[in-house]
C-alpha cells in the first residue's frame, strides 16, 4: 500500500518535470499580463494590422480581447442566468477537432445539426482547430467566455446557413454584433462590407443585413447552448428553438474569391 | 588539438568551482513589468544542480540555451523589421559605429559570431571595399605618368586582390537566423568573402590564432555563459585581434532610464505581438537586456578573460555600449 503510494507520487512528480513547458505564469495556459497602457496601445496596433491585412486573424483577435471587456461581462452573465449556459460556464467543453468524433457525426442522418455541420467543415475547407488562443483578457472566466465564442463561430455558420466567402462572414459579422456586442464584431461589421462590389452590398442591406441584425437581437444567447449534446437534433428543430429564422437567401459554399 | 584540451581542463575547473547564482524574478525599476511573483517554477530535479537567468526567470543552465535558440527560431523572420520599429532604425546608426571604431583595412579577416542576419559582415565588406577604392584613387592620383608596367599590373591584380584579402565569418547557433542572412545576402547580391557558419560562441567551430577581428552584437547576452564566450574569442584572435562587442547596457541618466524603462516595457511586448505576433521573445528580450552586466562589469570580464586596453563608448547616453580589447 505504501509502496503504491510512493510510486504513485513520483510519478506525479516526474510527471509535472515532464509539463514544465506548460508550467504558466498567469491566471490561465496562454495568459499573457498587461498594464492598461500595454491593452491600449495593443488594441490600436492591432486594429491597424487587421485594418492593413484582414488575412492576420491574430490581430482580429487581439482586438477583440483588448476591446471586449464589457461585453464579455454582458454575455457571462446572460450565460449564467440561462440554465444550460451555467452548464456550459461550469463544465467548460472545448470544441477541437481532439475532442470531436468527426466520423460518428458525419454518420448521422441529413438534417441533423452534427451532420450539416460537418458538410460545413468539408464544403468550405476549414477546420475547427484554427481559432487563436486566448491572451490577453484578466479573468479566467472571461477568458473562457472568450475562447466558447471563437469556436462557436463555425457553428454559427451551420446555424445561420452562411458559407465562409466574404458575404457569408459579414452576415454572420452582422449578427454576431447584434447578439454580443463585441466592440471586434462592430468594427468586422462595419468595415466588412467595404470589400463587396455593388450586387452584393445591395442583397446585404435589403434582405440579408437586416435578416441577421433581427435574429441576432432577438435569438437566445447562442453561447449558452451545449452543442456538443445536441449534434443528433434536428437542426430546423435546433434553429427554432433558438428563435433563428433561416436565411432569406441561400449562398453557395467555397467561393473562395474575396468578393 | 591543446585547444580542446585547454577548453575541457577549463571547463571541468569551472564546473568544480560553480556557485549557485539564482537570480530571483525581480521587479524590474519603475513601472510596468506585470509578471507576478515566481510561484509557479517548475523546478526540474534532472538538471538541479545550477540554474541561471532566462529574462526575468529562473531556469536550469541547460534549458537556457534550448529557450534562447527557440525565441530566434520564432523570430529569425521578422527580425530586421523588428529591430527598426523597436530601436525606430537607431540600431542602424550603432552598427555604423560599430564599424567606424573598427575602421578596418583592405586583407583583415573577421568573425561575426552571433552574427544571423549578417548585418555586420555586410557593412564590414561594405566599408572595406570602399576602404580599397580610396586607396585605388590614391594610388593612381599619386601615379600622374604611368607607365605601361603599371597599368597592366593594375588590370591583371584588380579582381584577385579583392578574393584574396578581406573575408567575412558569420557564425551563429540557430539556422533560422543565418537562412535569413543568406537570403538577404543572395537579395543583396553579396557573395565574395562570406561564409556562413553554425557554430556555438562558448565552443567555436575554428583553430586558434585565425581571425584579426571578433564582433558580437546583440549577441552575447543571450549566451549562458559569458566567460566562455570570452575566451573562445580570446583563443580564435590572432594576437593582435581586436574584440569588439556591441551591446545593451545601462542607461546613466535617470530620467532617460525612467522613459527607456517605460518604453521597453510598455511598448517593445507590444510590438512584438502586433508586428511579429510573438509578444513573449520581445518580452525576454527587454528583461535580458535587464539581467547583462553593465558597462564597469563587463569591462571587468572581458579584462579578466585575458584582453588588454579595454575599454567601452557609451551611445544614445548608454543605452548600447561598445567594448573593444585586444589580445596582445
Amino acid at each position: 500500500m505504501f509502496r503504491l503510494l510512493t510510486v504513485c507520487i513520483r510519478q506525479l512528480h516526474s510527471s509535472s518535470i515532464k509539463f514544465t513547458d506548460s508550467c504558466y505564469d498567469g491566471l490561465y495556459p496562454g495568459h499573457i499580463h498587461t498594464t492598461p497602457m500595454q491593452k491600449a496601445l495593443l488594441a490600436v496596433g492591432s486594429g491597424v494590422a487587421a485594418l492593413q491585412n484582414p488575412y492576420r486573424h491574430d490581430m482580429v483577435a487581439v482586438l477583440g480581447e483588448t476591446t471586449g471587456h464589457i461585453a464579455l461581462i454582458n454575455l457571462r452573465d446572460r450565460m449564467r442566468s440561462d440554465p444550460e449556459g451555467y452548464a456550459v460556464l461550469t463544465e467548460r467543453p472545448r470544441i477541437r477537432l481532439s475532442t470531436l468524433d468527426l466520423n460518428k457525426m458525419a454518420s448521422l442522418p441529413d438534417g441533423s445539426f452534427g451532420r450539416e455541420y460537418v458538410r460545413f467543415l468539408e464544403d468550405n475547407r476549414v477546420t475547427p482547430d484554427s481559432r487563436a488562443d486566448v491572451k490577453f483578457v484578466d479573468n479566467e472566466e472571461l477568458a473562457y467566455v472568450m475562447q466558447r465564442y471563437r469556436e462557436v463561430h463555425d457553428l454559427l455558420h451551420t446555424l445561420l446557413g452562411m458559407p465562409t466567402n466574404m458575404m457569408g462572414e459579414v452576415a454572420v459579422k452582422w449578427f454576431e454584433a447584434a447578439q454580443t456586442g463585441l466592440p471586434m464584431c462592430a468594427l468586422g461589421a462595419v468595415l466588412g462590407p467595404l470589400r463587396l462590389n455593388a450586387s452584393r452590398l445591395q442583397s446585404l442591406f435589403t434582405s440579408l443585413g437586416p435578416w441577421a441584425l433581427q435574429n441576432g437581437r432577438r435569438s437566445r444567447c447562442i453561447l449558452s447552448i451545449f452543442y456538443e449534446r445536441r449534434w443528433e437534433q434536428d437542426l430546423d428543430d435546433l434553429r427554432q428553438e433558438l428563435n433563428i429564422e433561416p436565411p432569406p437567401v441561400t449562398l453557395g459554399a467555397t467561393n473562395r474569391s474575396s468578393t | 588539438m591543446a585547444a580542446s584540451m585547454r577548453l575541457l581542463f577549463r571547463r571541468v575547473i569551472r564546473l568544480s568551482h560553480r556557485n549557485i547564482n539564482v537570480t530571483a524574478a525581480g521587479v524590474s525599476r519603475g513601472s510596468g513589468c506585470c509578471w507576478g511573483p515566481s510561484t509557479c517554477r517548475c523546478f526540474s530535479d534532472a538538471a538541479g544542480d545550477s540554474s541561471t537567468h532566462f529574462g526575468f526567470e529562473t531556469v536550469p543552465e541547460t534549458e537556457k540555451a534550448k529557450r534562447v535558440y527557440k525565441v530566434f527560431e520564432n523570430v529569425a523572420q521578422k527580425y530586421d523589421v523588428m529591430n527598426d520599429a523597436m530601436s525606430l532604425g537607431i540600431h542602424r546608426v550603432w552598427k555604423d559605429m560599430l564599424l567606424h571604431v573598427m575602421h578596418p583595412q583592405p586583407g583583415v579577416q573577421l568573425l561575426d559570431v552571433a552574427g544571423g542576419t549578417g548585418d555586420i559582415a555586410f557593412r564590414f565588406l561594405e566599408y572595406v571595399r570602399s576602404q580599397q577604392e580610396r586607396q585605388k584613387r590614391r594610388a593612381s592620383r599619386s601615379m600622374q605618368t604611368p607607365s605601361w608596367q603599371d597599368i597592366s599590373n593594375n588590370y591583371s591584380t584588380e579582381d584577385v586582390v579583392e578574393s584574396q584579402e578581406s573575408r567575412a565569418v558569420v557564425c551563429d547557433i540557430n539556422k533560422e537566423m543565418l537562412k535569413v542572412g543568406k537570403q538577404k545576402a543572395d537579395s543583396l547580391g553579396v557573395s565574395a568573402g562570406l561564409s556562413w557558419v553554425v557554430g556555438d560562441a562558448e565552443e567555436l567551430p575554428f583553430d586558434d590564432d585565425q581571425f584579426d577581428i571578433y564582433t558580437i552584437a546583440f549577441g552575447i547576452r543571450n549566451v549562458t555563459h559569458i566567460d566562455q564566450a570570452l575566451q573562445e574569442a580570446l583563443r580564435v584572435l590572432k594576437p593582435g585581434g581586436r574584440f569588439m562587442c556591441l551591446e545593451f547596457s545601462k542607461v546613466t541618466n535617470p530620467v532617460l532610464a525612467r522613459l527607456y524603462d517605460a518604453y521597453s516595457f510598455q511598448m517593445i511586448p507590444v510590438l512584438g505581438e502586433v508586428i511579429a505576433g510573438d509578444w513573449k521573445s520581445y518580452q525576454y528580450l527587454v528583461e535580458s537586456i535587464r539581467k547583462f552586466p553593465d558597462q564597469e562589469e563587463f569591462k571587468g570580464m572581458i579584462e579578466d578573460a585575458g584582453f588588454y586596453c579595454v575599454q567601452y563608448y557609451n551611445l544614445t547616453g548608454g543605452v548600447v555600449a561598445l567594448h573593444s580589447g585586444f589580445k596582445l
